[in-house]
């Protein structure tokens, strides 16, 4: 396939933004246990959902460049049924509804105790509002993943690892971003932040590589023998019908060298595992908030090309009927 | 239940393209809108189409047979590229099994391209929606043309007659006989997708003479010599010369 970029930041960007507002409740849920101390409403919570909301502002913007008639992406909400693009639609706009709610529970003070628990424990607003927002967090990385997943002849993508990647490269990503807002607004969670950030990159690492490891030996299905239904082993184009190339051979084809593709892997795979984890521990070794930055970045920016690759990697089955001009 | 389809014999199918230019003629004359093209007439032209007939070399040389090979939406039956769809702008026809799209509720996110194993929905990038083959339900169903002419414009301009136009579903149509007695098989069944279209296979055509037919031994106007036998000399007729 050919990477979108618009599709690339959504996704990318929307990973950074959930995984930052789970951070943020796993605090809270922590804090509620009595594990980790209370912090700040408005100081940490309602500036952390603010920041993560901007994230996913960012990648909604993103989404629209990806589409020819944005005034009517509206519609896109119909088919639910059956649909996980349409799933994606309703379901981040409600995330990020709770989300701003949630803020804004902690900004204004919302403490109301809506239920205590046998065992004492007491379930306020924002509480409440954490649990519904890790719940459309979770079902969000599913949708997006899905929307991949579930085409079944990108072979490639149809793995139950595509959605795991998601979640977990959504989730370090968003950890590592926690770590840094917390090295300003609340220090004393900064390394819980990071220990999480770095557990989760690891996982992601595994996750990814199983996911690289598995596409590597994958047989394609498909073959020009299946594609126009002749038996012979020998067959090859003449003709693609076309000179001037067409949508087909722009939107499934990324046209770049297989040694570019190898580079860039090998650079995700510093960028998004490597680097940030040394990023992190030299940044909380020296207490330099610069540091905490640059591992966000380079994580972030890793996982640009991460996300690049996924796409570049999957090889549609249309291609076979696109291999020669003249 | 109705289900519309194209039989395309690869048999008889000489790569004129004739069908992709009667397509393309038809298609951009309709009350949707033309079908977008750049530079058609500079570099590197590119544009919307429908149909496209492509050609394929089947054997090593000198043992080679070239296959043309048109292609079009398949009319899926189980159309994978139709769930997917977000808006329900690509939807299957239930009376006629014609996979369409509504170009008032395409939002233009190519989705359901990514969704067809076939490469054959093009987006149209000047009215920034998906277009595909519709079968020319804006020409079978039209009341005003005379009944002959109420078939898509591919099949209409095909000059080898390579398109065959029917109901798969009905078992006495041109096309399931078609299919059922020379062999017509799907593209990609790997996926069940079940198309409709089908194609039908390359077959060894062969002139089997036998000495009988060259030497006619049985011809009763030999047997009993009623008439004079010819002089070689002259010329042959079936049923008046013996051989
Ligand atoms: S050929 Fe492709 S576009 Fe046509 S119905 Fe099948 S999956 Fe859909
Ligand atoms: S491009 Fe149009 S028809 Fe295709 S999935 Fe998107 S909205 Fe549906």
């Amino acid at each position: 396939m050919n990477p979108a970029f618009s599709v690339i930041f959504l996704t990318t960007l929307i990973g950074v933004g959930q995984g930052l507002f789970l951070a943020l409740f796993t605090a809270q849920t922590y804090a509620l246990f009595g594990i980790l101390p209370e912090q700040d409403s408005v100081g940490f919570y309602a500036y952390g959902s603010l920041l993560a909301l901007v994230f996913m502002a960012a990648g909604l913007i993103a989404s629209f460049f990806h589409l020819g008639h944005p005034e009517r992406a509206w519609r896109s909400a119909a088919m639910w049924r059956t649909s996980w693009l349409s799933r994606e639609v309703i379901v981040l706009p409600a995330f990020m509804g709770v989300l701003f709610l949630y803020g804004l529970a902690h900004l204004l003070d919302w403490k109301q105790v809506l239920l205590t628990l046998p065992t004492g424990l007491s379930i306020n607003v924002t509480v409440a509002l954490g649990m519904l927002g890790t719940l459309l967090a979770f079902a969000l990385f599913v949708c997006t993943g899905m929307i991949y997943a579930c085409l079944r002849f990108l072979r490639e993508w149809h793995t139950p690892l595509t959605i795991i990647n998601y979640i977990l490269l959504g989730g370090a990503s968003g950890f590592t971003l926690a770590t840094i807002f917390a090295a300003y607004a609340a220090p004393a969670l900064a390394g819980f932040f990071a220990g999480w950030a770095m557990i989760i990159t690891l996982c992601g690492l595994v996750g990814r590589a199983a996911s690289l490891f598995r596409n590597a030996r994958l047989k394609p299905r498909s073959t020009l023998q299946t594609a126009i239904g002749v038996k012979h082993p020998r067959i090859v184009q003449k003709s693609q019908g076309f000179m001037g190339g067409s949508f087909n051979t722009r939107e499934f084809f990324h046209g770049q060298t297989p040694a570019l593709l190898r580079s860039i892997k090998w650079m995700f795979l510093l960028c998004v595992f490597v680097l940030p984890i040394f990023f992190l521990v030299s940044g909380l070794a020296t207490a330099s908030a610069a540091l905490l930055l640059l591992a966000f970045a380079v994580q972030y920016i890793g996982l640009l090309a991460e996300r690049w690759f996924f796409f570049a990697q999957a090889n549609h089955p249309q291609n076979l009927y696109y291999q020669v001009v003249s | 239940m109705t289900q519309l389809a194209l039989v395309i014999d690869l048999n008889v199918c000489v790569g004129c393209h004739a069908c992709v230019t009667s397509c393309k003629e038809w298609n951009t004359s309709g009350p949707a809108g033309a079908m977008s093209d750049e530079r058609p007439y500079d570099v590197n032209p590119t544009g919307n189409f429908f149909n496209r007939v492509q050609t394929f070399e089947v054997g090593e040389f000198p043992n080679t047979e070239t296959v043309h090979f048109p292609k079009s939406c398949l009319h899926c039956e189980d159309p994978p590229c139709v769930p997917v769809c977000p808006t329900g702008a690509s939807y299957k026809r239930k009376e006629d099994g014609i996979v369409l799209v509504d170009y008032d509720k395409c939002i233009g996110c190519k989705y359901c391209s990514w969704a067809c194993p076939y490469g054959v929905r093009e987006i149209d990038e000047k009215q920034k929606v998906m277009k595909k083959c519709t079968l020319c339900v804006d020409r079978i169903y039209d009341q005003s043309l005379p009944e002959a002419e109420r078939k898509p414009a591919c099949v209409m301009a095909c000059p080898t007659s390579a398109r065959l136009f029917g109901d798969v579903h009905d078992p006495e149509s041109v096309v399931s006989k078609a299919i059922r007695e020379s062999g017509g098989y799907p593209l990609m069944p790997e996926w069940g997708t079940q198309p409709a279209n089908h194609y039908l296979p390359r077959r060894k055509t062969r002139l089997r003479i036998h000495e009988d037919e060259l030497e006619r031994t049985d011809n009763p106007l030999k047997i009993d010599r009623q008439l004079p036998k010819p002089d070689m000399a002259e010329p042959s007729l079936d049923d008046v010369t013996s051989w």
